[in-house]
């Protein structure tokens, strides 16, 4: 395994420009960029609103300076709350090329999009500048999610990530699962795999938040699908989607954005704090996403039973499926054949041990189907946190 | 191999989950007695394992997924029509399940 080295010790398996725009007035012309230059590795990213939000600063300087990110060019309209300033003097200290194009500063729509080709030009000449070094899987960052769910999610591909997650682990990697509203049912099951008491009690209490948070909207994180799929209930979807997680101790509880130092496991809390503000933790699957990516995270395994379709940007995405049926339907977007399991024709571990091998092989540049498809979803939305307290990342190991 | 029906997923469940389309009325062997399905369930779904009486908890995985909100028969479709959370209502296309 190679990795593009970065400023800050970390390794990337992939080699990107960013296209960021600050408000969804500069998304057209940031678009255009992207579209213009037609190269898989320049890819769009933004966020929408005009007001400031610490939270979708952090998560976008996180992406911004993520280890796969080698460039970026910021686009702006000129007058939107977001902090602009903030995140180019983030970039550049991060040892990677920034560039701003503010569109009011720059004759409006077209000289803004032969401009931003310019700079994106320079950015990736830039970005070819980067060392490439071996790269241990300890150096690695995985995320899984689960999206598309139905009654078969549980029983193959979720356990088999499980499975896979437990052998990355072993080699000291750092792995991560979420959404609090989806564990909802596991909180006690969860607690006692915490590395220490004072972090089980946080677990419980992240769980409590996503129960009160997801009450309060008036719906569970549960979709039609799900229904439609063979889940009868949330704790249902909650213990297929808690498989996930595989059988190592959690060593810590981290938000949106923080990164991890050491290896293990680690749960990541989405929802919100406080009031219940801003609407659903995350209004769809691509959120959470992101908000691993933000958190280092190099690749995403992504299960399913339904048949989602998505990738993303910056970090490729593995999908896993599960359903026996739905692979056969949908067998050009997975990567992985889970519903091996329910045929009975290859055991949770064997179907695992198959994700872990091919987790190198896309760390090693080969590419996701997702991302061959040119999926590179994105999306960034409002939110309000409050930093995690000291219980919740124990030293000790 | 043998295409299986269903799949038990803990000893201590009282639910089967299907691995295999089947129809209603269609006749599966559900612990070793013939019973005619009493709906199309599809893969994922599930299937009592025992008779269920209301306010019993389903058991799936070894852990509670919900509470009966109607007596169940062995063999019989086991979902949001007989069963809910004891947590937070799930919701379909059409409505949102009404606690009882």
């Amino acid at each position: 395994m190679k990795g593009f080295l970065r400023a800050d010790g970390r390794k990337g398996i992939r080699n990107v420009v960013l296209v960021t725009y600050l408000v969804e007035c500069a998304h057209h012309v940031a678009r255009a960029i992207v579209n213009k230059g037609d190269n898989d590795n320049v890819q769009l990213i933004g966020f929408p609103g005009c007001y400031p939000n610490e939270y979708s600063l952090k998560i976008m300087e996180g992406l911004c300076t993520h280890p796969n990110v080698a460039g970026v060019l910021i686009v702006s309209l000129g007058c939107e709350g977001f902090n602009r300033e903030q995140l180019a003097n983030t970039i550049e200290e991060s040892g990677r090329s920034v560039e701003t194009l503010v569109i009011q500063k720059s004759g409006g729509t077209k000289t803004s999009i032969e401009s931003g080709l310019e700079r994106v030009d320079e950015l990736l000449v830039a970005a070819n500048k980067f060392e490439t070094v071996p790269m241990e899987l300890n150096e690695l960052v995985v995320g899984t999610i689960c999206g598309g769910s139905d009654g078969t999610s549980g029983i193959g591909a979720n356990p088999a990530v499980g499975h896979c997650f437990d052998r990355l682990i072993e080699k000291d990697a750092i792995c991560m699962f979420e959404e609090t509203g989806e564990l909802i049912g596991c909180e006690q099951i969860m607690a006692e795999r915490a590395i220490t008491p004072e972090l089980g009690e946080e677990i419980m209490r992240s769980v409590a938040k996503a129960e009160q948070y997801y009450t309060h909207m008036g719906y569970g994180s549960f979709a039609p699908g799900n229904a439609e799929g063979g889940l009868s209930t949330q704790e249902e979807k909650s213990m297929g989607a808690y498989a996930k997680s595989g059988s190592s101790k959690i060593h810590g509880l981290i938000k949106p954005g923080d990164i991890p130092t050491q290896g293990g496991l680690y749960l990541m809390d989405v929802v919100p704090d406080g009031d219940p503000m801003f609407g659903f933790p995350n209004i769809v699957d691509s959120a959470e996403i992101v908000e691993m990516i933000a958190s280092g995270c190099h690749i995403i395994l992504f299960t399913t039973g339904r048949g989602s379709v998505v990738g993303s940007a910056i970090s490729p995405v593995i999908k896993v499926c599960a359903n026996p049926e739905t692979y056969e339907n949908m067998s050009g977007d997975m990567d992985i054949n889970a519903g091996k399991v329910i045929s009975g024709d290859a055991t949770v571990q064997e179907v695992g041990n198959e994700i872990y091998d091919l987790v190198i092989e896309v760390a090693e540049g080969n590419p996701s189907k997702s991302e061959e498809l040119g999926h590179q979803e994105f999306v960034l939305t409002y939110k309000k946190f409050e930093g995690v307290g000291p219980s919740c990342l124990p030293t000790i190991r | 191999m043998m295409k299986r029906n269903f799949v038990l997923l803990n000893e201590a469940d009282n639910v089967f989950v299907c691995c295999k389309q089947l129809l209603v009325g269609e006749i599966a062997s559900v612990e070793g007695i013939d019973i005619a399905m009493s709906a199309d369930i599809t893969v994922g779904h599930k299937i009592a394992r025992k008779g269920i009486l209301k306010g019993e908890k389903i058991i799936k995985y070894g852990v509670s997924i919900g509470s009966a909100i109607k007596d169940i028969t062995l063999g019989e479709h086991v979902h949001m029509h007989n069963m809910k959370s004891d947590y937070i209502s799930s919701h379909t296309r059409q409505s949102k399940v009404r606690e009882e």
